[in-house]
């Protein structure tokens, strides 16, 4: 078995700056139990030697709660987009023969080595309006009642994380394209729904329907595939061609 | 005069409600963060948020009851009357969080649904599924995303706080920060800055908290003359999952549910743990308080596995301090009861807690103290005048400090479900002071200052890069953070004597005279994240120092800070008179300790060291009381000790009326 091997070897594609070129380096790194992803990469920051003994830098990347819940660590490990700190060795060791395979996220600029630059996400958030826009910050009482279904409908959507793994996965979600993306387009359907916030949902409907919209996505369900949160991506994306085609519907015979 | 501004240092639930506040009054604000805000670690935070609320008022609760717990909890260290305020406001916060659009959990009637936490006998606590951090913060994140696309906040995400501006009065007039891409040094200057930046676990190595939670802003404002209070009161969770990365939290409800804590009599005994027969197995928490068993307090169940691992080496693993948490023999059915947290340890540890026992230990959670805030008190109410400059105000003018990052609240220990409370009033409730201060600022605004005095800021922290970039050692910043969270995980955590301490602050000055000769490997400028982390170092030794030193000097037992060498002997005698006569010994000592311990730890930063001085604590509200969970006599210590407080109260009035 390949975990009983003393140590293993991770390939990094590593880049020193955003306009550098890119390069590989190899890290030999001690086997031991309960190792994830993250803690391979602060043990190359401790001793960033690399397999031929080279002395190299600490590689840069991503990361803070450890947790899976905050989405920063986002990368591609043997192929496949996920977190760092939730992608467990043993795990990933028994994907491969080889070396292990790690990659920063494709659809971003990168910062340095995993580091990219996921500001595109919040800028479509921005876009989409995913906010309830309330009166004001004063007491007005509590908020409208929601039922329990409702709540069930909502709290999924809500745990978007904005990690970035929808986009990677997603082949429309590129430079040439203006595809906004599965995660905003699922945040504009939960606040859509939100008894205060659909309020706005016209305006909402008008991007999603707009250039860069729903009519962007190629139904490729690649997305659903890979969200760390099981978001139910494709019903939200689902929801979003109906809900546009009758806003549409509705402009066209003038109500 | 210019155009004012406020910085908003840390994005978190604290920072993002006091943007958003800010914002909405009109304030133009310039929030730094390290992380995007959506990332910072109050999206960590499960169980939920207290208020009173309708439910519990028609059981007789009321905010006093809030009160009194949060204080009772928190061993009577914290100010009353910003408590008071808290609890007062927490019906209205939540009310608000939920009108954002908070995912609360819901009744079928379509009503806030509430769980009880412990600390109290209401069921206060409103709650989001299993992540009620994340999706309060996700509410903030998007109001502030609201302002920001309006252009009354910017966003500075990625950028790290490297200390206050002060002008030659000592005023506070903006912050020095550093673009951790481009590691561009420059100035914000500001009429006011909130410090809302969170807590220190990582001073203690691996804990509960996120890669970001250094305490390096804390330290920074320490150093440039903002006093740290409170520092040795640090939280410890009894049970969490050990990782070579953090430490994960693992809920209570495991133990509630069933689940029993046992280590193998034989010292890392290699076996499968399902083979070890049942004889073979010390479940201490049972056979040592054979009461409560596994559910003890969190406390006592947090010092009995340090005990268990540290004194008696009794640890699972060789090298690595771990107790078995058991699930195994509960029944399929009680077992899905506990879906959501084992699927967490399935995750991270890749072992099925159905079938094989979990592997725990405590972590350091939760930093009670933290920069020293000020407050005005309200004599009416009890509570604190609104709009008061002083409000949150640190010992530097002009700025401010709110959340995890603050020492109020809680005390010296605190309850489940306040910290979000007490992050998200601090945030709204320090607004309507910054926007007092700013109508009266004499000066006019930061804009107006002289440039000289934002050049010379960024000049010192480009000179203190470059030094350290360029330092010429041997020493690795991250074995001297290990070795720094060894030492503080080992003696200044659980269980706390003296010696030990001192050990520990023997090695924090070993290894700040090593850090003088600490080697970069990366000594480039760009996303040098190997710098950032060196330079964070030093601010963590500080740290431990302030917490270290406050331990070493605060003789007593007082919510979680444990020295048994200076515990009060609790009462054994079967005779009811025997009983009563070491009960009212006890209360003696109790008042003796009281006298001499009920104040807060203040430090104060020096050149080359740290002063310590401690000031009185605000008890106005709630006479401070023994806490007497598990005392054998309870019911006889609270009796005598309440006698003790009447006579005292005639002998006051006494003296009044001659």
């Amino acid at each position: 078995m390949i975990t009983m091997s003393k140590s293993f070897t991770v390939n990094i594609q590593r880049q020193d700056d955003p306009h550098g070129p890119k390069y590989s380096e190899s890290f030999e790194i001690p086997y031991e139990p309960g190792l994830n992803m993250t803690t391979v990469l602060q043990r190359i920051a401790a001793n960033p030697v690399t397999s031929d003994n080279k002395d190299s830098t600490p590689v840069a990347y991503d990361a803070c709660c450890l947790e899976e819940i905050c989405g920063a660590c986002t990368m591609v490990i043997n192929g496949h987009v996920r977190q760092a700190c939730s992608a467990l060795i043993d795990n990933v060791l028994k994907e491969t023969t080889g070396p292990i395979d790690v990659k920063p996220m494709s659809k971003f600029p990168v910062v340095r080595d995993l580091v990219v630059n996921r500001k595109a996400m919040f800028e479509s958030l921005k876009r989409v309006k995913a906010w309830v826009r309330v009166d004001g910050y004063h007491d007005l009482g509590s908020g409208p009642r929601v039922s329990p279904h409702e709540q069930e409908d909502a709290y999924p959507l809500s745990k978007c994380m904005t990690c970035g793994c929808c986009v990677e996965a997603c082949p429309q979600f590129n430079d040439k394209s203006p595809f906004i993306g599965p995660a905003a387009v699922s945040q504009a359907i939960l606040f859509n729904a939100n008894p205060t916030g659909k309020i706005d949902s016209e305006a909402r409907l008008e991007v999603l329907a707009s250039r860069g919209g729903i009519a962007d996505c190629g139904n490729s369900q690649n997305c659903v595939k890979v969200c760390p949160k099981e978001i139910p991506l494709t019903d939200s994306l689902a929801k979003a061609g109906r809900d546009t085609t009758l806003y549409k519907l509705r402009q066209f015979f003038g109500r | 005069m210019g155009k004012q501004n406020v910085v908003v240092v840390g994005g978190g639930l604290a920072g993002l409600a006091a943007s958003m506040r800010l914002a909405e009054a009109g304030i133009h604000v310039d929030l730094i963060s390290m992380v995007p805000v959506k990332r910072s670690h109050s999206v960590c935070a499960q169980g939920g948020i207290n208020s009173v609320n309708d439910y519990t008022r028609q059981q007789g609760d009321n905010e006093w009851l809030h009160v009194d717990d949060t204080v009772y909890g928190g061993d009577f260290l914290q100010h009353q009357p910003p408590v008071k305020e808290m609890c007062d406001w927490a019906p209205r916060v939540i009310d608000l969080l939920d009108r954002l659009g908070v995912t609360f959990n819901r009744t079928p009637e379509g009503l806030r649904d509430h769980r009880r936490f412990g600390g109290t006998m209401y069921e206060r606590t409103a709650f989001a599924g299993a992540t009620t951090g994340q999706q309060l913060i996700y509410a903030l994140d998007e109001q502030v995303r609201r302002w920001e696309a309006e252009g009354k906040v910017d966003k500075y995400e990625y950028w790290e706080f490297l200390g206050p501006i002060l002008d030659d009065k000592g005023q506070c007039r903006g912050v020095v920060a550093q673009d951790m891409f481009s590691m561009e040094i420059r100035s914000f200057p500001a009429d006011a800055v909130v410090l809302a930046t969170g807590g220190c676990g990582l001073v203690f190595g691996r804990s509960t908290m996120s890669m970001i939670c250094t305490g390096g802003a804390a330290a920074r404002a320490f150093k440039s003359g903002a006093n740290y209070a409170n520092g040795e009161f640090i939280q410890v969770h009894p049970t969490a999952i050990p990782g070579t990365d953090k430490l994960r939290l693992m809920s209570e409800s495991a133990r509630g549910e069933g689940g029993r804590v046992w280590v193998p009599k034989k010292p890392q005994d290699g076996r499968d743990p399902m083979t070890i027969p049942a004889s073979e197995r010390y479940y201490f928490l049972e056979e040592r308080y054979p009461k409560y068993g596994n559910l003890v307090p969190r406390d006592i169940a947090t010092r009995e596995i340090f005990d268990v691992c540290v004194n008696h080496n009794l640890s699972v693993e060789q090298g690595r301090l771990c107790v078995y948490l058991d699930v195994t023999e509960l029944a399929p059915e009680t077992q899905k009861k506990l879906d959501g947290i084992l699927e967490i340890y399935e995750k991270f540890q890749g072992d099925n807690p159905r079938k094989i026992p979990m592997k725990i230990f405590p972590a350091v959670h939760y930093s009670m103290g933290g920069l020293w805030a000020d407050f005005e008190r309200n004599d009416q109410t009890g509570g604190l005048v609104s709009g008061s400059l002083r409000n949150q105000l640190s010992t530097v003018p002009g700025m401010y400090v709110i959340g995890e990052a603050d020492y109020q609240y809680h005390g010296g220990n605190r309850l489940g479900a306040n910290s979000l409370l007490s992050c998200i009033f601090s945030g709204l409730f320090v607004a309507p002071s910054i926007q007092n201060q700013l109508s009266c600022l004499k000066d006019g605004s930061a804009s107006d200052a002289p440039s000289s005095l934002y050049e010379g800021a960024v000049s010192e922290h480009k000179q203190h890069m470059a030094d350290l970039v360029g330092n010429r050692g041997d020493e690795n910043p991250y074995q001297l953070h290990q070795e720094l969270g060894d030492s503080m995980t080992r003696n200044v955590t659980v269980v706390r004597r003296n010696k030990d301490i001192e050990t520990t602050i023997i090695k924090i000055a070993e290894l700040t005279e090593r850090y003088k000769n600490v080697s970069l490997s990366d000594k480039g400028n760009w996303t040098n994240q190997n710098f950032s982390f060196t330079r964070a170092l030093g601010d963590m030794l500080l740290m431990a120092k302030v917490i270290a030193q406050g331990a070493l000097q605060r003789d007593e037992c007082r919510g979680a800070h444990y020295k048994p060498d200076f515990q009060i002997t609790a009462p054994d005698a079967d005779d009811p008179g025997e009983l009563r006569k070491q009960a009212t010994a006890w209360c003696q000592s109790f008042k003796k300790k009281n006298d001499q311990w009920l104040k807060s730890t203040v430090a104060k930063y020096k050149p080359g060291g740290v002063d310590f001085s401690y000031e009185a604590v605000d008890t106005s509200l709630i006479p401070p009381r023994p806490r007497t969970y598990g005392l054998k006599g309870a019911e006889i210590i609270e009796e005598v000790w309440r006698e003790m407080l009447a006579a005292a109260d005639k002998d006051k009035k006494a003296k009044v009326g001659t």
